[in-house]
C-alpha cells in the first residue's frame, strides 16, 4: 500500500485533568473518504486539532504523506495541503461570499510580491463556479455573515475547495443542514473526492450520512480508539453499539 | 455607487485652489489634510485589519524628530545645535541647505518609521483585542517621556527647527501643498492596496484571524506590512507638521496622545471604519466641528467633541458611511442576483 496521507501514532492529549485523546493511532489512505465517529466529548475534534497543529500534542507522532508534522504550526500545515473546517463554522463574516472564496486561494507558493497582486479573471470565475457548486451563486454578493447557518457551512466547504487541499478534514459537515439538503451535500462531498481528487476525513454524528460516505471508519470513545473497519463492520461492532448506548 | 470620479475631481480642485480661495485658513486646511492622512492610516489597522492601535501617534512623533535631526545634521552638529549655545543657529540655513535637509529629513522619517514598525510588529502583534490597544497606548505614552529625557534632541525643552528661507506666507503655502500631496498619496496608495489580495487578506484577519491561519494565510507578514504602510505616511506627516510648527517638543507637539492620537480613532469611527471614504468623511466633519467649536464655543470645545464621540459610538457605531450602507444596501452592491448560475460561461475551470 502507498504512504498514508495522514498517519497518527500513539497520540495523547490532555487538558488539565481531562484526557481527551489517549494513545490514538489511525490512518487516512490517499484518495479515500475516511470517517470518524464517537459519542459527544469522545475527543474527535481534539484529534482534528492535534492533526492540524492547533495545539501541541503531549506525545506521539503525526505524519502527513510520510513527513513528521507534529511540531509544525497551523499555517505551515495548511500550506502543505492539509485543511480543516470548523465544527462551529467559521467564515469571514463581514466580507461577501465571492471575497470569502477568493481569499481562500492556496497560499503554498505565495511570495512577498504576490500579496500586492490582483485576482486574475480566472480566479473570479473559479470562485463563482464553486459558489454555484454549493448552491450559493445567487447570494454571492451578500455579506456572508448574513447567510443562514447552513449556508455558511456550505460557504466554508467551498472556501476549502478553493484552497485545493490534498486532504480536507471536515468537522460535522451536515450538522445544522436541513435534512432535505443533506443528500445534496453527500453528493457534493463525493464529487469533491472523486472529481477534485481530495482525500476526505470526516467527523459525523449522522450515521446514515457517514455509512453512505466513508469507505473506512474509526470510532473513538472516552478518548481511546475503540474500533475501526468498514461501515458494516463498525455498525455491527458490539463495542461501538455499547459505547453509543452507554455513553451517558 | 456614488460616482467616485466626481468626488475625486471635487477634492482635487478644492485642494489645489484652497490657499487662494481661503488665504486666511491655509493653516487650518493644511491641518485638515493631515487629519485625513491620520484617519486613513489609522483605519488600515483599526478598520481594515481589526487591530485598534492607540499608539499610531508614535510614528508621527518619531517622524518629526528624525526629520529634525536629519535637517539639522546635514549642516551642524546636532548636540551643539540643541545646546544653549546653538540658539543662534536656527536661522543660519541657506536655501539650498534648507531644502536638501528637508527632502532628506522627510525621506528618513518615512524609512525610519517603517523600520520601527517592523520592530513593533514583532512585539505587539502577539497581543489581541484590548491588549493590543492598551499595549500600543503604553507605547505612545512612553515614547513622549523617553524623548523628553534625551538631551541630544533637546529633551523636554524641545528643538527649534531650521527657519524657512523666505517669508511666513510662502512657508504656509509651501507646506500646504506638501500636506495636500501626502494626504492624496496616502489615499491613492491605500485605494490601490485595498484592491489587491492584500486588502482581502487583512479583512480576513479582521473577521477571523484563527480561520485565516487555518487557511494558511501568512498573517504575520500581512500584519507587519499593514503597520509599515501606516508608519510610512505618518512619519511623513510628522516631518511636515514639525516644520510647519517651527518648534517641536515631546509631549504637546510630537506625541500628543490624547489629542491627535485619539482624534485618529474618533475620525475613522465617525466616518465609518473599514471603508476607504469613511475616514476621509469623518476627518472632514470632525475637523470642521473642531475648528468651529474652537472659535465659537471656546471653553466648551472639549465637551462638544466629547459629546460628538459619545453620540457616534452609542448611536452610530457603523459611522456615517456604515449607516448609509445599511439604509441603501443596493447603492453598495449588496444584492441577490436573479441569475441562477454563471450560465453560458465556459465550464470546467473548477
Ligand atoms: N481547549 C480545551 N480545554 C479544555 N478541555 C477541552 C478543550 N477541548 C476539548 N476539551 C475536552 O476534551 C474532551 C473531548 O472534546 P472534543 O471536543 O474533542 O469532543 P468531540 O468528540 O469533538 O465532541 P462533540 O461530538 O460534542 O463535538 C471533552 O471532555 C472536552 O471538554
Ligand atoms: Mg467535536
Amino acid at each position: 500500500m502507498s504512504t498514508p496521507t495522514i498517519e497518527v501514532s500513539n497520540v495523547s492529549k490532555s487538558f488539565g485533568g481531562v484526557v481527551a485523546n489517549k494513545m490514538v493511532s489511525m490512518k487516512v489512505e490517499p484518495g479515500k473518504i475516511t470517517g470518524l465517529i464517537g459519542p459527544n466529548g469522545s475527543g474527535k475534534t481534539t484529534l482534528f486539532n492535534s492533526i492540524v497543529g492547533y495545539h501541541p500534542i503531549d506525545e506521539g507522532s503525526i505524519k502527513f504523506q510520510g513527513k513528521e508534522i507534529s511540531k509544525l504550526r497551523v499555517q505551515q500545515i495548511a500550506r502543505l495541503g492539509m485543511l480543516r473546517t470548523f465544527q462551529q463554522t467559521r467564515i469571514y463574516s463581514k466580507m461577501n461570499c465571492v471575497e470569502n472564496i477568493l481569499i481562500s486561494v492556496p497560499h503554498r507558493t505565495a511570495t512577498f510580491s504576490d500579496m500586492f497582486r490582483k485576482y486574475p479573471a480566472e480566479l473570479t470565475d473559479k470562485a463563482e463556479h464553486l459558489l454555484e457548486f454549493v448552491g450559493l451563486y445567487q447570494k454571492r454578493h451578500l455579506i456572508s455573515g448574513d447567510l443562514s447557518f447552513g449556508q455558511q457551512k456550505l460557504l466554508e466547504f467551498a472556501m476549502a475547495l478553493m484552497n485545493e487541499p490534498t486532504v480536507l478534514l471536515l468537522d460535522e459537515p451536515t450538522a445544522g443542514i436541513n435534512p432535505t439538503l443533506i443528500n445534496g451535500l453527500i453528493d457534493r462531498l463525493k464529487r469533491a473526492n472523486e472529481e477534485f481528487g481530495i482525500t476526505l476525513f470526516v467527523i459525523e454524528h449522522n450515521m446514515r450520512v457517514i455509512m453512505n460516505l466513508a469507505e473506512h471508519m474509526y470510532c473513538l470513545a472516552h478518548g481511546e480508539m475503540l474500533a475501526n473497519g468498514t461501515p458494516d463492520e463498525i455498525q455491527n461492532d458490539q463495542r461501538v453499539i455499547d459505547a453509543y448506548l452507554g455513553a451517558h | 455607487m456614488i460616482k467616485e470620479k466626481y468626488l475625486h475631481a471635487g477634492l482635487l480642485v478644492f485642494g489645489v485652489l484652497a490657499p487662494f480661495l481661503f488665504p486666511n485658513y491655509t493653516v487650518q486646511i493644511s491641518l485638515l489634510w493631515i487629519m485625513i492622512l491620520f484617519a486613513l492610516t489609522w483605519d488600515t489597522l483599526g478598520g481594515q485589519m481589526g487591530y485598534n492601535s492607540l499608539g499610531n501617534i508614535v510614528f508621527f512623533g518619531v517622524g518629526m524628530y528624525i526629520s529634525a535631526i536629519v535637517q539639522i545634521g546635514v549642516v551642524y552638529d546636532v548636540a551643539l545645535y540643541t545646546s544653549p549655545d546653538g540658539a543662534a543657529l536656527t536661522g543660519n540655513f541657506a536655501p539650498a541647505q534648507y531644502y536638501t535637509g528637508l527632502a532628506l529629513g522627510i525621506l528618513a522619517a518615512a524609512v525610519g518609521c517603517v523600520i520601527l514598525a517592523v520592530l513593533f510588529s514583532q512585539v505587539f502583534f502577539g497581543l489581541r483585542g484590548p491588549y493590543f490597544a492598551i499595549g500600543t497606548l503604553g507605547l505612545a505614552l512612553a515614547a513622549g517621556e523617553l524623548v523628553g529625557a534625551w538631551d541630544y534632541v533637546g529633551g523636554g525643552g524641545g528643538i527649534a527647527l531650521p527657519v524657512f528661507p523666505s517669508d511666513p506666507k510662502s512657508q504656509g503655502i509651501f507646506f500646504y501643498y506638501l500636506c495636500l500631496v501626502s494626504a492624496l498619496a496616502t489615499y491613492v496608495f491605500l485605494r490601490w492596496l485595498y484592491n489587491t489580495r492584500f486588502g482581502l487578506a487583512i479583512n480576513a484577519i479582521r473577521d477571523d484571524e484563527e480561520k485565516a491561519e487555518a487557511m494558511g494565510i501568512h498573517t504575520k507578514r500581512h500584519k507587519t506590512a499593514a503597520w509599515c504602510t501606516s508608519a510610512f505616511f505618518l512619519g511623513i506627516s510628522g516631518a511636515l507638521f514639525g516644520n510647519m510648527t517651527g518648534f517641536i517638543e515631546p509631549l504637546e507637539v510630537a506625541f500628543p496622545t490624547i489629542t491627535f492620537g485619539i482624534f485618529m480613532v474618533a475620525m475613522a469611527l465617525l466616518g465609518g471604519k473599514g471603508t476607504l471614504w469613511g475616514p476621509i468623511l469623518g476627518a472632514i466633519v470632525f475637523h470642521l466641528i473642531k475648528e468651529v467649536t474652537w472659535t465659537y464655543l471656546l471653553g466648551w470645545q472639549w465637551i462638544a467633541l466629547g459629546t460628538l464621540i459619545i453620540i457616534n459610538v452609542v448611536y452610530f457605531q457603523q459611522g456615517i458611511l456604515g449607516w448609509a450602507r445599511d439604509k441603501w444596501p443596493d447603492l453598495f452592491g449588496l444584492t441577490v442576483d436573479e441569475a441562477m448560475s454563471s450560465g453560458s460561461e465556459k465550464r470546467g475551470s473548477s
